[in-house]
């Protein structure tokens, strides 16, 4: 037996854990079908899923067996893949949600219903079979209530190890994720246990009878419920005490995964080329920021971000600063993209020409539409007689402004560097944007005319 | 510039701090003066208590609190705090400027930008580098343009929109001199701006601050 903060910790936690480590099975649950048994089965024992699941089709018509070791494998083997599988840096990404995440599907609802239908079918033939079969039918509905308790304490779990926070919180036990499904799943449950139950305390067709029988019943499980309380809570602490343990272990690995990853790797590099250091420093400064304080993606999912990935890519093709300051974000749609087309453009044209170390990029995103400014301090131009390969670029990138609905304007002077001014409104309301635009222009004006106090 | 800024600098890398002195030794001779150093919020207020110097440079992941525990702890507005983290995280820089810091500089700054901003700030202006500009408009954001949503209680967390035109130009990359330039108006205007942009700033505490704040959960 191995514990996961253990095997952690080894150096080349793998699926094939070195030497004596027993080979634990687990269900997968990343796409089960019921419970994740088969295949987790299928990796554990090395064959393909579908050979798994027709071994148990197979066991359940030759006897019915399938189904009672589907149910104890489901009941007795640990919910996975648990954490420790993965590497490291994978870990550590899967805990801070940057790795693509299970969705839930349309599809999870397909087997579903087949199932129930089997499972209704299965109930009739079984009824067909044995005859007199008053009981088949409240047992059918509470294995049916039974796994689904059991599937919801299966999402509760895997959301557990995703939980980064110290703290067991009960109502994220039993919910895991929440959402609807959580709750459905969880009604839907005891609804079914409870039908059982009545329909059972029914048979005699005294209704009195199955009311006693069924507040006996509660009762009895109120009465395990409050005697099992203080081991309960008492686990609840512990549990608390340990994983608080177990996320400040893996925070220490997550940061030791990063500074391998990168910091290390930079250094070596630097060692090998010292004349990439500026280079390196910046994209891995930039990196180590994203990692620390986290606030700025280079996703490209918003515009902000569409346009630090792409003053990202300057910084390192040409080898200087681009600081992106935006105010303002709003998501990087087909209507958003010439402004940053034209910005990387614009940028890109400060880091070739200017030459200077640093260029600004500052972006304005309001509800009226999305304003760029790129500046550099370099030598500047004199927009008036530009040469003929300048023209070209400017008008790459004014026409596609123009073309898009926006403007852009080029203002340098030879000595006083360049500032580059993209405006694009957002395309439902241009109209009320180009007024407000007339407003400001004027009240711009006008202090400009009265000076400043 | 008659006599140099008697400067504290505090910060918890030994070897940072040298690099600072060191490097103020060279560009900033004969206006910067370095009269102490300290590790953590006890040695920097105890320092800062002895020396009372024209500005401290303080880091603002520091032992014993932070370097707003610094501030508080000075309690004392004739010595001027500018802030200079490694960290350009909003809470860092907007928190620190709330506890009372005249400026927020990150430490990739230049050796004579730096100079330049300790000049600044001993004078008593504010220091906002682009990307602090950019933090304080998005704060105040739509405080203008939804006017009459706000009461008149909130007039203070207002910017006007000469405040908004400084900061907007100042996130742009302009120096002083160029927003003035821009803007018709003299180096002493933009000055009062930045200063009554930075009052806002520290002031205010009604609910366009607080809803940016928790909109970023930062409260």
């Amino acid at each position: 037996m191995t514990s996961p903060l253990t095997t952690a910790g080894a150096p080349a936690p793998g699926p094939l854990p070195a030497n004596h480590d027993v080979r634990r099975a687990w269900r997968d649950l990343r796409s089960p079908v019921l419970g994740g048994v088969a295949s987790g089965l299928s990796a554990h024992l090395g064959v393909s899923v579908v050979w798994v699941r027709v071994a148990f089709v197979a066991a359940t018509l030759a006897g019915g067996s399938g189904v009672a070791a589907y149910a104890a494998l489901w009941a007795m083997l640990p919910a996975g893949p648990p954490p420790w599988v993965l590497a490291p840096g994978l870990e550590s990404a899967t805990r801070d949600g940057r790795r693509p995440g299970r969705a839930r599907r349309l599809s999870d609802i397909g087997p579903v219903i087949t199932l129930s239908a089997l499972g209704i079918g299965a109930i009739f033939a079984t009824g067909a079979v044995l005859g007199n079969g008053w009981w088949v039918w409240p047992l059918g509905i509470a294995v049916a209530g039974v796994a689904l308790l059991w599937r919801q304490a299966d999402e509760a779990q895997r959301e557990r190890f995703l939980d980064a926070t110290g703290k067991v919180d009960p109502i994220r036990v039993v919910l895991g994720g929440g959402g609807w499904a959580a709750w459905a799943r969880i009604a839907a449950g005891v609804a079914l246990v409870v039908i059982a139950l009545v329909l059972f305390a029914l048979r005699d067709g005294s209704l009195s009878l199955a009311r006693d029988a069924t507040v006996a019943i509660l009762l009895g499980i109120g009465g395990i419920a409050i005697v099992l309380g203080p081991f309960v809570y008492r686990l609840i602490a512990e549990l608390s005490g340990e994983r608080e343990e177990r996320v400040r272990t893996q925070e220490r690995a997550d940061v030791a995964a990063h500074l391998h990853d990168s910091v290390l790797q930079t250094l070596a590099l630097i060692q090998k080329n010292p004349a990439d250091a500026a280079r390196l420093a910046r994209a891995q400064e930039r990196d180590l920021r994203a990692w620390l304080f986290t606030g700025e993606s280079l996703d490209e999912a918003t515009v902000a971000s569409a346009l630090r990935s792409a003053a990202a890519e300057i910084e390192d093709s040409y080898g200087i600063a681009v600081d992106v300051v935006a105010v303002g974000d709003c998501d990087y749609d087909e209507a958003a993209r010439p402004i940053v087309a034209a910005a990387r453009e614009a940028t890109s044209n400060a880091a070739k020409h200017a030459g200077v170390p640093r260029v600004d990029v500052y972006a304005e995103i309001t509800p009226g539409g999305i304003d760029v400014f790129v500046r550099d301090r370099g030598i500047g131009f004199d927009p008036d007689a530009t040469p003929e390969d300048r023209l070209g670029v400017r008008r790459s990138i004014i026409d596609r402004m123009e073309r898009h609905g926006g403007r852009a304007e080029i203002r340098s002077a030879p000595g006083e560097g360049t500032e580059v001014r993209l405006h694009l409104p957002h395309k439902a309301d241009a109209r009320a944007d180009q007024k407000a635009d007339q407003k400001a222009d004027q009240n711009h004006d006008q202090h400009n005319q009265q000076g400043d106090p | 510039m008659s006599q140099p800024v008697r400067v504290v600098v505090v910060d918890d890398h030994a070897m940072f701090r040298r690099g600072v002195s060191a490097e103020l030794g060279s560009t900033g001779v004969g206006r910067v003066d370095v009269v102490a150093e300290a590790a953590d919020v006890d040695e920097a207020v105890a320092a800062v208590l002895e020396h009372r110097p024209d500005v401290v440079l303080l880091d603002v992941h520091l032992p014993g609190g932070g370097g707003v525990e610094v501030i508080r702890r000075v309690n004392d507005s004739d010595i001027k705090f500018l802030a200079l983290s490694v960290s350009d995280a909003a809470e860092d820089v907007i928190g620190t400027i709330r506890g009372g810091a005249r400026g927020y500089v990150t430490k990739t700054i230049t050796g004579p930008e730096l100079v330049d901003a300790i000049g600044r700030v001993a004078e008593g202006d504010a220091v906002f580098s682009p990307r602090l500009a950019g933090f304080v408009l998005d704060a105040f954001a739509g405080a203008g343009i939804s006017a009459d949503l706000a009461s008149v209680d909130e007039d203070l967390d207002r910017l006007t929109e000469r405040e908004r035109e400084v900061m907007r130009l100042i996130a742009r990359g302009y120096s002083y001199k160029e927003v003035a330039k821009e803007l018709f108006i003299s180096i002493k205007t933009v000055e009062t701006h930045m200063s009554s942009v930075l009052r806002k700033l520290q002031l205010s505490s009604r609910h366009e601050l607080t809803r940016w704040a928790s909109d970023r959960r930062l409260l």
